[in-house]
């Protein structure tokens, strides 16, 4: 935790740069007023604070390995707190907490086969995972991203898609679940669940790495099944509307027969076999 | 253990109303019910009361609570500790376990200034029950008596208070009154004693169960839809027996701000599991849609997740749930009396 007493005061950080990703997304890049560093593991979260609306649980999706001491949140405006944030200029100032919660295991993940499944906004948390292991690529073994989105307007980074596209060392496809007559797309049409099969999964080493919406983890886990993918090699990112970011609040409990969990706190990523028991996971 | 003559007794509260810096809170007739309130006399405080429609937690715990100001206009954000310094006078035995179960929730991990340091400069005087609400289970839960947790515990027996001291501020608040105590002899002994053993009668004799099987009950019936369905037909999603609860501390945090529009208060408010947003997320997710699902989530709060985390059943048994539930769905000991019945593993 931070110096301060309270569990509530944010810290301020400056927005030094934004971008939009799409109609809806922007990408804002956050820098502290005292310099300090944010210091987070990739798919760690904050909750972006704005006096006077509220405050928002924002996954952190840019790399600890890039861009330090600033971090990039990308948001979509889907409600107070975020479409406050959307109007917001650079060079003005938002409060953070955090960062909270458990990351990607990436030391576990080291010397394995990578499969990375990203669908809509769920590539914003997976991005601070796979520009960590882009940034530390000997350490990892083959680089899969399977990217989908629901029309070509909605792909984001597409700066980063294509280099990835253009590496030796990386299999990448893309995705849309359908694309407009008027759209320009070179990527596969139909829904991201397809592209597994032309993945080359080792069963002994291949890790899956999934962050989407509910609907999607529920047919990419039912394809990972099909290739018989062992469940503890396959990590999950979770969505809740965490208030508090430090277990107390309650908003972000997963009931199971045997125990709860607090996304916040052993989470937001899960390993699948801890959480596939908990019929409220996903 | 000293006693304390019951006109000394009224005479030491009169004497810290007038002389305490600190806000002395006790039990009060409020209409027909009972609350726990700031007291203007002795004569105000029901020592025989059965239950307070709201739990004590309310003073560690506010319905609304600051914990950031800020000025938008100017950048700032402040934080915000309002702690009042307060004697409260007559939390009954599960009220305090109630209580401690709530010290271990807010120190875990982060440690939550805003609840604890009110818990800190806070004192409390038990009183043991001389009544009990029709609805309460204290005995079965095993917390109609508490050998922890308080600065003062206090049994009527008659003339006299019999007062038991648990803390080095509770020796101090009776010395700081200059109250005339007396030893107790053996006679006071066994009126007190005689007390703590005539108190299972003044409760329920309809649970079935014993608490420390909830755990396995809870886990084996976790998966039984109907019977949560059945249980919960009537709910209406009020969140009522989130709110009496001394035991529920779910919380929202949410932005006021003031007509300027330029300053406000970041505040917690008690939030309740049983209310249909609980879970909702962005974009019209809900993880809890189902009243039978929000309903079977608060059980296995109670009987279960505290159990495994913190060893603690956080049902203390006060009935408050119970009596206040309207559609009378609540009660925690038909649900459990209905496990233990239809349990295979029992």
């Amino acid at each position: 935790m931070k110096s301060n007493d309270s569990l509530f005061l944010p810290e301020q950080v400056r927005i030094i740069g934004q971008r939009e990703l799409t109609s809806d997304t922007k990408l804002f890049d956050l820098s502290f007023e005292n310099g300090q560093q944010l210091n987070h593991e990739p798919g760690q979260f904050v909750e972006l604070s704005i006096a006077g609306v509220g405050e928002a649980p924002i996954s952190v999706t840019s790399s600890p390995t890039r861009g330090v001491p600033s971090f990039e949140l990308c948001v979509r405006s889907v409600g107070n707190v975020t479409s406050a944030f959307h109007n917001m200029k650079v060079g003005e100032t938002v409060g953070i907490r955090g960062p909270f919660g458990k990351g990607f295991p990436v030391e576990e993940l080291k010397e394995r086969d990578l499969l990375f499944i990203a669908g809509g906004l769920g590539i914003a948390p997976l991005r601070s995972l796979i520009n960590y292991v882009l940034d530390n690529r000997d350490y990892y073994n083959e680089v899969n991203i399977l990217y989908g989105c629901r029309k070509p307007c909605e792909q984001m980074f597409e700066d980063e898609v294509s280099n990835w596209a253009r590496r030796q060392d990386i299999y990448h496809e893309s995705t849309v679940d359908y694309c407009p007559d008027e759209a320009c797309w070179e990527g596969n049409v139909g829904v991201i669940t397809e592209l597994i099969p032309g993945v080359d999964i080792d069963l002994d080493n291949t890790y899956a790495v999934v962050c989407g919406p509910p609907v999607m983890y529920k047919f990419v886990l039912q394809e990972l099944e099909k290739k018989e993918l062992p469940h503890d090699q396959i990590y999950l990112s979770l969505e809740r509307r965490m208030k508090c970011g430090v277990g107390k609040c309650g908003h972000c409990q997963i009931n199971g027969a045997k125990e709860e969990l607090y996304a916040c706190q052993d989470g937001p990523v899960f390993n699948y076999e801890l959480i596939k028991g908990f019929e409220e996971a996903i | 253990m000293k006693l304390i003559g019951k006109a000394d007794f009224s005479n030491f509260v009169d004497d810290l109303i007038e002389n305490d810096t600190r806000e002395v809170i006790g039990v009060q007739a409020k209409s027909n019910k009972f609350a726990f309130d700031p007291l203007g006399s002795s004569e105000d405080l029901r020592l025989d009361y059965d239950v307070t429609i709201l739990p004590p937690k309310k003073y560690f715990m506010p319905q609304r609570e600051t914990l950031v100001k800020y000025n938008t206009h100017e950048g700032e954000m402040k934080p915000v500790n309002e702690v009042i310094p307060r004697i409260i006078i007559g939390v009954h035995p599960y009220d305090i376990i109630a209580i401690q179960q709530m010290d271990k929730v807010f120190e875990e991990t982060h440690s939550d200034e805003n609840y604890l340091e009110k818990r800190r400069q806070s004192v409390l005087v038990g009183v043991n029950m001389k009544n009990a609400s029709d609805w309460s289970f204290a005995d079965t839960m095993g917390t109609s008596t508490t050998e922890s947790g308080y600065d003062l515990m206090l049994t009527d027996i008659g003339e006299e208070y019999a007062v038991e001291i648990g803390s080095v501020r509770g020796s101090e608040l009776l010395n700081q009154a200059k109250t005339k105590l007396n030893d107790v002899g053996m006679e006071e002994i066994d009126k007190v004693k005689q007390f703590k053993e005539e108190l299972p009668e003044k409760f329920r004799s309809d649970p079935k169960f014993d608490p420390y099987e909830l755990p396995k009950l809870l886990y084996e019936y976790y998966g039984k839809d109907e019977f949560w369905e059945e249980n919960a037909e009537d709910c209406l999603s009020c969140g009522t027996c989130n709110l009496v609860c001394p035991t529920c501390y779910c919380f929202d945090v949410k932005d006021v701000n003031d007509i300027t529009l330029t300053k406000g208060e970041r505040l917690r408010t008690w939030d309740g599991c049983m209310l249909e947003a609980f879970a909702e997320v962005a974009g019209d997710e809900n993880f809890r849609e189902e009243k039978a699902a929000r309903y079977r989530h608060r059980y296995m709060r109670k009987g279960r997740y505290m159990y495994n985390k913190f060893g603690d059943i956080a049902c203390v048994g006060c009935g408050r749930c119970s009596e206040q539930c309207l559609p009378d769905i609540a009660d925690p000991v038909e649900v459990f009396n209905q496990m233990k019945e239809g349990s295979d593993e029992i």
